[in-house]
């Protein structure tokens, strides 16, 4: 069987080079639906455009990328609707109410009984007494919310998330996760969550990606991170990948 | 690859999607609602006082009544059009939303169309009430031009599309860094178009360069209309015909933008 078929998303020697750059280098991945997978690495690792590449927002200097089957960015218009997206540096527009906001997307993304499936998100999310309230009038964590109710809003199969707790107190970006992990056990969607945030991928993700200077330097269970880097967190296991120490440790092992 | 793939399917229901998001942009805010009708209706009063006095001294633009205020309403038309374009395009930058929408299923023709629609709206905010005010003050009813006026519009209004199509695949591709052209890049066509002068005024070389801009066979059009009480038809054929080039080449040149923009990483950063 084509392993494309049966992958959410299918990530072959992809590299993207800008002029005298490389942010990305190579990398090969797979994501199986139901899955939740966190992309690790410092700042300039490459997760940002790797998931932007994965949304067809950049297109690849050379290698392959499949989503739900569909070649993006080629087929992108055969999958981005069953696809969504949320990061806190992506915002909606402060005039608008949450309501207003949320049903322009619905519509976008052909979602039937909008009315209902805004009242079902902001039950979720916690959002009714917000849904009338402008976005501009609300604090870092009810944008977050109403972020990820748009992010929410067509049941995606497909999840990225770019940092989705960042700037958020930690009772808030506990919440936050909590959702995320309900919706994706819900409705078995594959989720890529690029995060700097240790805690969270060692919460959330049954896989871990660690990226740095665009290439793939450990992809495991974190599980099996730690143990092979014989560390008790992940952000140790970070640290050694970003300084190097990793390879020298196992090989001292 | 099939139609659907190509982008180039076409859904009525994300158009109506995008023009219901951009009305309750312009809804929510009544200084912008305001902006639309205040420099309309302060370059027609200031046109049209002036033309008043001109035509109490000088006998030729007594009888050539509203070439001035018709002047500046149908530039206005022009100018207007593309920043009502521009602007509601630009609103999804100053609101960080444009990841937002370039990740949904919308696609750019159903981009565009919203922005055409838009303008349509930002503009008969703006010209409907400022053209009640010439008929008020000055006794110049534009609509008194009919099937004239229909003409001029509908060229006008194309080419403003064609030129706000070009900006946006330049804010796509290079970021707010361009914002400046959505605002000043109209009044490259003021001289050359002749608005309030024949072409006949021009240098010959200038000639040859205004009769390749549709938008002068327009305000040539109306010259002829007003003064002369002659409708040219020919010249909104060849405006036409100028204009469906126009948009071709700027349509071509928003996806080449756009195919850029996607290369460069652009469309991540739509900041300075």
């Amino acid at each position: 069987m084509n392993g494309a078929v049966i992958s959410a998303i299918a990530v072959d020697a992809l590299v993207k080079r800008y002029k005298g750059a490389t942010a990305v280098d190579g990398i090969s991945f797979r994501l199986a639906p139901g899955s939740i997978t966190g992309l690790l690495g410092g700042n300039g690792a490459g997760k940002t455009t790797t998931i932007a590449m994965i949304m067809g927002l950049v297109t690849p200097t050379s290698g392959t990328i499949t989503v739900l089957g569909a070649q993006m960015p080629r087929e992108r218009y055969r999958v981005l609707h069953r696809m969504n997206f949320e990061s806190p540096y992506v915002d909606m527009p402060m005039r608008l109410t949450v309501r207003q906001n949320l049903s322009v997307f619905a519509q976008l993304y052909a979602v039937p009984d909008i009315d209902d499936r805004i009242a079902s998100l902001a039950t979720d999310l916690d959002l009714v007494e917000f849904l009338d309230r402008p976005n501009g009038k609300l604090s870092a964590g009810q944008k977050t919310r109403v972020s990820l109710a748009k992010a929410l809003i067509n049941r995606p199969e497909v999840l990225l998330l770019d940092e989705p707790t960042a700037s958020l107190d930690p009772d808030t970006a506990d919440w936050v996760r909590s959702r995320l992990e309900r919706y994706r056990i819900e409705h078995g969607a594959a989720v890529l969550l690029a995060s700097h945030n240790m805690t969270e991928v060692e919460r959330l993700c049954e896989r871990v990606i660690i990226m740095k200077k665009g290439r793939i330097e450990d992809d495991d269970t974190p599980e099996r991170l730690l143990d092979r880097y014989g560390r008790q967190t992940l952000e140790e296991v970070f640290l050694d990948v970003a300084r190097g120490t990793g390879q020298q440790r196992e090989a001292a092992q | 690859m099939s139609i659907s793939d190509s982008g180039v399917d076409f859904s009525l229901n994300r158009v109506a999607a995008m023009v219901r998001r951009y009305w309750y942009l312009l809804r929510s805010s009544w200084p912008r609602i305001l902006d639309l009708i205040y420099w309309p209706a302060v370059q027609m009063l200031m046109w049209g006082f002036l033309q008043l006095y001109v035509s109490q001294n000088v006998g030729f633009f007594a009888q050539a009544g509203g070439l001035f205020i018709g002047s500046v309403l149908l530039w206005d038309i022009l100018f207007r059009g593309q920043l009502g374009f521009s602007i509601s395009f630009l609103e999804e930058m100053w609101s960080r939303n444009l990841g937002n929408i370039m990740i949904s299923p919308l696609r750019p023709v159903e981009f565009i169309a919203a922005l055409m629609i838009m303008s349509i709206v930002r503009l008969a905010i703006g010209m409907v009430p400022v053209s009640l005010l010439a008929i008020a003050f000055f006794d110049f009813n534009l609509w008194s031009l009919g099937l004239a006026l229909a003409a001029f519009f509908a060229n006008l209004m194309l080419t403003s599309w064609a030129i706000g199509i070009f900006v946006a695949g330049l804010l796509l591709r290079n970021g707010m860094g361009a914002e400046g052209m959505a605002w000043t890049i109209m009044f490259l066509f003021l001289p050359l178009t002749c608005v309030y002068y024949p072409v006949s005024i021009l240098p010959d070389f200038l000639q040859y360069v205004a009769w390749s801009l549709p938008p002068t066979y327009v305000f040539e059009g109306m010259r002829a209309l007003l003064i002369d009480h002659v409708f040219r038809a020919d010249l909104m054929l060849e405006s036409l015909a100028l204009n469906v080039l126009l948009f071709a080449v700027a349509s071509l040149a928003f996806l080449k933008l756009l195919q850029s923009a996607r290369v460069q990483g652009s469309l991540l950063q739509t900041g300075e």
